[in-house]
């Protein structure tokens, strides 16, 4: 491909692209990334590819995608323009997909979503799902291919660099963004428009952006699947970011455990690099910019941004005191301008469509959309792009279709290890940045994660305390130590062994850390631990007092007993014990044996006759 | 000593200081882990510190100074994985290896680790075998890939 020179050349590609992928009738999409590959869809991809060609039909494409977000029926296939949403696929259900769907226009009915009532919705915009979602940000996400830049140009991909370059001041893009309202995606939550022009403003040169890919919150995967999905999103936001602040090289920092991503991150730069988006005199237009890709080490703390840039600079990613601010003095001492991979893919949009559209959507305090990956104890597990201002209801109950199993909700945990529970009192909470700092909790970078009856709050607790401890860098004391400190209360009550002091010595040790830590890893961490106690008090009192679990999770405070009625002696239990802890014959009664028993519950769950009890 | 292997990423990563993040990954991409001759070297090279290098590489996670077995097996923590059971793979292979996380087999076979989050939280709980990952995954189907695992290697024998 021959670098474009200018806006009309652009113009020119789009236009030529239009008269080859208008003849493409029928296009079926197939959902390549992560998640949707360990469910098995490069098989479905590939057996659709072998099949296809038989059909000899240039008017029918097979492309490969990023996530269509519906993550708990993958491998899932979308068949364009009708949007005939295919679930829970095998490869051999392909040749029939081709017979009746692709050749005579049927639908095949046994491979479509159905609803509780088993109504068959085959087309995706009516699945329930679907319906309360507003996608901005991933609009493309499942209708282009992220490794070929010429889909998003055909889908009016970097329009908005080129209205940017050929007619906007720095300063009235900035205006424009501010004016948007859109706040940093990434956790904090702060201005995005605002940032911006104090980088600008800030004195000294070489200027420099970052793209914060380093996604470490447990149960967040928005950012992972922007990139692997539309990754031209993110680049153009940043181009555009570059040029309102005066910079010339940019940084996308990307978590190492995301293979998929990285490798699609590097082909996006590459071939925006060949069509003449990123280097010397972009598009003509006299601004030059690009990007570097600098692989995470596996840190969390890397995430918080001054640990990032020490990071890159290659050293240690520890975190420094903030009095001067990162706009100003930043990378390698320089102005630098860090955004979040969702904030910067919201550029694009903005542009496009003006600061009132982007506006008109959200509460008085947070506009725009927010993506959240809704996973735990939830029916519909996935990614979900919501309007800011939708009640966590909506988003638990009607999009992700209730609890798992029908069991009862017990709370909904936001914003990682920084973030807190959120119990059900608070269902109707309209999600934007502020409220959910109200009740104790933050909006964090989007992990929402479900939480049943089943689960226990200690542990839960417990389990972000022991994240942390291994997580935070040890610079500063008062997180440290703070950390450790509490997760060895939690443990000994986790283990029955707690005192009813520990709470009162928990509360203690979190103000102390949120006021004295030196970088919001510290600040925040006391939260699942506070919110918890707030929230769920009686659950402390009952593992402090009683010594019990009634989630049945805290491995020390249950024993797993076969009822000796109700065992008929089929040895499926036993057959399945990962440490061969249950002896008996074949009819007759089992027993567990305690000492190689390892509790993992797996005879709980398998037993045919609820012979194998918890206490 | 594979000193040209090594001077061949030094090369790529620009003989940089500031890129010695990114080299030691490269380093532990070639090798599964990073071996202590290569580190001196590196040290030498670019006038790093052997102690910085040594901070760095226990630093971050994905950096190992022990070498890997042939399998590597990663148990997702992540806290979608967490409540939906994913730790009790994590105690089941404590067990069964008698090794912790970080550390392999006496045979070389096996090595586990256990990770933060690996982003694939909608198919839970995740276990992950030399970059192949497996979803909704519990012990007993962990057990069943181990087992499938040990038979392939007594096959070769």
């Amino acid at each position: 491909m021959k670098k474009i020179n200018s806006f009309e050349e652009l113009e020119k590609l789009r236009k030529k692209l239009k008269g080859i992928k208008d003849k493409e009738k029928i296009i079926i999409s197939v959902c390549m990334e992560t998640g949707c590959i360990a469910a098995g869809s490069e098989e479905i991809y590939r057996e659709l590819r072998k099949e296809i060609k038989k059909v000899k039909n240039k008017e029918i494409k097979v492309i490969k995608t990023g996530c269509h977000g519906f993550s708990e029926v993958d491998p899932a296939i979308v068949i364009y323009p009708e949007k005939i949403f295919y679930i829970r696929l095998s490869p051999n259900d392909v040749k029939e997909i081709i017979e009746k769907t692709i050749k005579k226009g049927e639908i095949v009915e046994r491979l479509t979503y159905k609803d509780e009532k088993g109504q068959i919705i085959p087309y995706l915009d009516q699945i329930p799902f679907y319906k309360k979602q507003k996608r901005l940000v991933l609009s493309l996400n499942g209708l282009i291919d992220p490794e070929n830049i010429e889909d998003y140009i055909y889908y009016g991909g970097y329009t908005a660099l080129s209205k940017v370059l050929s007619g906007m001041s720095p300063e009235e893009v900035i205006e424009e963004i501010k004016k948007s309202g859109l706040r940093g995606r990434g956790g904090g939550g702060f201005p995005t428009g605002k940032k911006w022009e104090y980088c600008r403003k800030a004195e000294g040169y070489p200027k420099y952006v970052i793209c914060n890919a380093d996604e470490g919150d447990p149960g967040a995967f928005m950012d992972r699947s922007v990139i692997e999905g539309n990754p031209h999103s993110v680049i153009e936001g940043m181009i555009i970011g570059a040029y309102a602040i005066g910079s010339n090289e940019g940084y996308v920092y990307i978590r190492h455990e995301y293979p998929l991503a990285l490798k699609r991150l590097k082909i996006a730069i590459e071939q925006a690099r060949e069509y003449g988006f990123l280097g010397e005199n972009i598009l003509g237009s006299g601004f030059s910019f690009d990007i570097d890709i600098v692989r995470g080490g596996g840190a969390f703390v890397c995430g918080e941004s001054t640990a990032l840039m020490a990071s890159i600079e290659g050293k240690v990613g520890e975190p420094r005191a903030k009095y001067i601010h990162t706009v100003e003095k930043g990378l390698y001492e320089k102005p630098t301008c860090l955004n979040n991979v969702e904030t910067w893919a919201n550029v694009p949009f903005i542009i496009n469509n003006g600061w009132e559209k982007f506006a008109e959507i959200g509460t008085d305090t947070s506009k725009g959309t927010k993506i959240f990956s809704l996973v735990g104890k939830v029916k519909n597990t996935g990614l979900v792009e919501v309007p800011m201002g939708i009640t966590l209801r909506e988003i638990i109950f009607d999009i992700g279709g209730g609890i798992k199993e029908n069991k009862k909700f017990k709370g909904v945990q936001t914003g990682g290890p920084s973030g807190g529970v959120i119990p059900e009192k608070y269902l109707d909470l309209p999600v934007d940045f502020d409220r959910l700092n109200e009740v104790g909790s933050m909006m964090g970078s989007g992990g929402m994660i479900v939480m049943d009856e089943d689960t226990c709050m200690v542990d839960v607790a417990r389990y972000f305390l022991n994240f942390l401890k291994e997580e935070s860098c040890g610079k500063c004391v008062p997180c440290r130590e703070g950390i450790n400190q509490m997760l060895e209360i939690l443990n000994r009550i986790t283990q029955g062994k707690g005192k009813k002091e520990d709470i009162e010595i928990l509360k203690e040790i979190s103000d102390f850390m949120q006021k004295a830590s030196l970088c919001a890893l510290g600040t925040t961490a006391p939260n699942p631990v506070l919110t918890t106690i707030t929230y769920f008090y009686d659950e402390y009192i009952n593992h402090i007092e009683q010594k019990k679990c009634s989630a049945g999770v805290c491995k020390d405070l249950i024993e797993y007993f076969v009822n000796t009625e109700k065992c008929t002696g089929c040895t499926l239990c036993a057959k399945n014990c990962p440490v061969n802890a249950i002896e008996g014959e074949r009819k007759k009664i089992h027993k567990i044996n305690k000492e190689k028993c390892i509790k993992c519950g797996i005879c709980f769950t398998i037993c045919k006759f609820n012979a194998i009890e918890r206490k | 000593m594979r000193k040209l292997e090594v001077d061949k990423i030094l090369e790529k990563n620009g003989w940089s200081k500031n890129k010695i993040v990114g080299i030691l990954q490269d380093i532990q991409d070639s090798y599964s882990y990073l071996p202590e001759d290569i580190l001196i070297y590196i040290s030498e090279k670019l006038n790093i510190p052997l102690s910085q290098i040594y901070s760095i590489s226990t630093f971050y996670r994905a950096f190992s100074l022990k070498p890997k077995g042939k399998y590597r097996i990663k148990v997702c923590l992540g806290t979608a994985c967490h409540v939906r059971g994913g730790y009790m793979i994590a105690e089941f292979l404590k067990n069964k290896f008698g090794i912790l996380p970080g550390e392999t087999t006496e045979d070389g076979l096996f090595s586990f680790d256990t990770v933060n989050c690996l982003g694939a939280c909608a198919i839970g709980p995740i276990v992950v075998i030399n970059e192949k990952y497996y979803g909704q995954m519990d012990v007993r189907k962990t057990e069943k890939i181990i087992k499938g695992l040990e038979n392939e290697k007594n096959k070769q024998f």
